[in-house]
């Protein structure tokens, strides 16, 4: 496998020749949504061109070709995170609607006891989530009398392992963690959480929405439960995103939206179900969005994950080294490129990111600031907010020297 | 730079040197608005005397935009009367909600015609209506604790 050839693979990316302000487009925003290649755009213009029909119910040509690519994605898809069989993907909205799928198949009264969460159970989650891995298991807890605990952090935006045992104990039967935090850049040490929550008999679910778009995954080598994921932040189309479960799991869940296509048998007075993936798919699904993800994870996978992290970790040194010069950024996580991502959240002395956005944009650099939907992790590190750049493979060191710029010139502005 | 319009040196004077900052006693009623989006929030106290408004006070964290807005609202609305201040909170509206097309009557707003530019940037328009919508919201619960016997 050759080494990324940034400049060639830009080519692939028609948003990337776009000015903004009559400044050349720096997008810095792929931890919020990547862009998208031609490779995509064309296949979901093709499938609405050429093959558009409904799935999984018709006999006529269109409607078998458009079953045959919608199930080609999930294979491919399958094969690019390591799954055992395309069965195991569950397509689903975006990673919120995968980890609420999951919440809703922990009930009092479940048959499969891991499922069953009561007064005096546990869900443990970290300090550093995504408000959709701390939301929906708030609601379970509620709806259930279990407990939520969480892991909090270290200064240097780690997990604080010191209680780990106490945390993770005998009640626990669920510890969701994100892999890949989207606010810090974090990346969680998977393999010890997982040996730590099924030594007590816990299941694990991993949120994976920033993970998989940027370093290698196999699912079954990480040994979670659960790995959940989104399509729009890894080249493919927003709408469509996958949970990933070990089948015997999936198909001790109960069905979680209720309608057509999940179905085997309904009758006025009772329904049986399909198996699993089918059984958390009700309604047509978002068709043309997962064959875009297909073509999404075929371009990932002739790039080479090996070579995105390679390219992305270079990029990290070259910019919090750039960042780390400038005396009035403070970075918000971990400053050297250990165990971390592409992600960089920092904020600039006496300014408020959103003024920071607000002059990043008057040069073309497209940052996004705020909570980043993980205000606790703010309320940790006693800021309102911060300024987040985040990168992917197509970014240059072009773009974090404007990056810089950039902030030299709200300093100018503001100070 | 493109965002001249938006950063008028007004704005940016009421933010780097905000006028009539700090939360004061006595007052009549307090609202604490947050936005959501970016978690700017500013608490806003309201003091009513004889029909006028005695006082204005607040804290708040946020951008500048926000921020040089409570300022200006803190010039703008102490000291008029109710009425008055209601017929400047309602200018300030419109002129946010005009997308830049409105022409703002520097009479009745004052220093704060130097927000026209904002209204260009619709991300930022709830910026600027943050200290307004706690001034609302203050007000209205100052007036409902006076008639309140």
């Amino acid at each position: 496998m050759t080494a990324l050839d940034v400049e060639s693979l830009r080519k692939d990316f028609p948003i990337l020749e776009r000015t903004i302000n009559g400044k050349p487009l720096v997008y810095l925003d792929s931890g919020n949504t990547s862009q998208k290649p031609r490779q995509v755009i064309d296949a979901v213009r093709e499938h609405y061109e050429r093959h558009n029909a409904n799935v999984a119910r018709s006999v006529h040509t269109l409607g078998t070709e458009s079953t045959a690519a919608y199930e080609g994605a999930r294979e491919k898809i399958a094969a690019f995170v390591g799954a055992a069989s395309a069965s195991e993907i569950v397509f689903t909205k975006n990673s919120t609607e995968a980890i609420n799928l999951v919440a809703h198949a922990f009930t009092p009264g479940a048959d499969d006891p891991r499922l069953r969460l009561g007064p005096g159970d546990e869900i443990v989650v970290t300090e550093m989530e995504h408000h959709s891995n701390i939301v929906p298991w708030q609601l379970l807890a509620r709806r259930t009398g279990a407990t939520l605990r969480w892991f909090g952090l270290t200064d240097e935006g780690r997990l604080d392992l010191s209680d780990i045992d106490e945390l993770i104990n005998p009640r626990t039967k669920l510890v969701s963690v994100v892999h890949y935090s989207n606010i810090l850049g974090t990346i969680n040490p998977v393999e010890l959480l997982v040996a730590k929550a099924h030594a007590v008999g816990a299941l694990v679910l991993l949120d994976g929405s920033q993970s998989v778009p940027h370093v290698p995954v196999d699912v079954t080598a990480l040994g979670a439960d659960f790995v959940a994921f989104t399509g729009h932040k890894m080249l493919g189309p927003t709408g469509i995103g996958a949970l990933w479960a070990r089948y015997e799991l999936l198909d001790a869940m109960p069905p979680f939206l209720g309608g057509g296509s999940m179905i085997e048998t309904v009758s006025m007075t009772g329904t049986t179900f399909l198996p699993p993936p089918a059984r958390f798919e009700a309604g047509t699904p978002p068709i043309a969005q997962a064959i875009g993800l297909g073509a999404a994870v075929d371009y990932l996978a002739a790039v080479g994950m090996d070579n995105v992290v390679a390219h992305e970790k270079a990029l990290t040194a070259y910019a919090l080294d750039a960042l780390g010069s400038l005396p009035y950024i403070r970075i918000i996580g971990p400053t050297s490129t250990v165990d971390r991502g592409a992600t960089i959240s920092f904020t600039v002395q006496d300014v408020h990111p959103h003024d920071v956005g607000q002059i990043l944009d008057d040069e073309g650099v497209q940052v996004r600031v705020g909570h980043h939907c993980a205000r606790p992790t703010c309320v940790r590190f006693g800021v309102p907010a911060t300024t987040r750049a985040s990168f992917y493979l197509y970014t240059t060191t072009d773009e974090i020297d404007a990056l810089v710029r950039g902030i030299e010139q709200v300093r100018k502005v503001f100070a | 730079m493109q965002s001249d319009q938006l950063y008028q040196e007004i704005i940016l004077d009421h933010y780097k040197h905000p006028h009539g900052r700090g939360l004061r006693e006595p007052y009549d009623a307090e609202a604490h608005h947050v936005n959501p989006t970016c978690g700017d929030e500013v608490t806003l106290r309201v003091t009513l005397k004889a029909g006028s408004v005695a006082d204005v006070s607040y804290e708040g964290m946020g951008c500048s935009i926000s921020q040089a807005s409570a300022s200006v609202l803190h010039d703008l609305l102490k000291g008029a009367t109710v009425a008055d201040s209601l017929r400047r909170h309602e200018a300030f509206a419109e002129l946010m909600a005009g997308r830049g097309q409105i022409e703002p009557d520097e009479t009745v707003l004052e220093d704060a015609v130097a927000f026209a530019g904002v209204a260009r940037y619709p991300a930022r328009v709830k910026c600027a209506l943050l200290p307004w919508m706690a001034y609302k919201d203050a007000l209205s619960r100052a007036i409902s604790t006076e008639e309140t016997p």
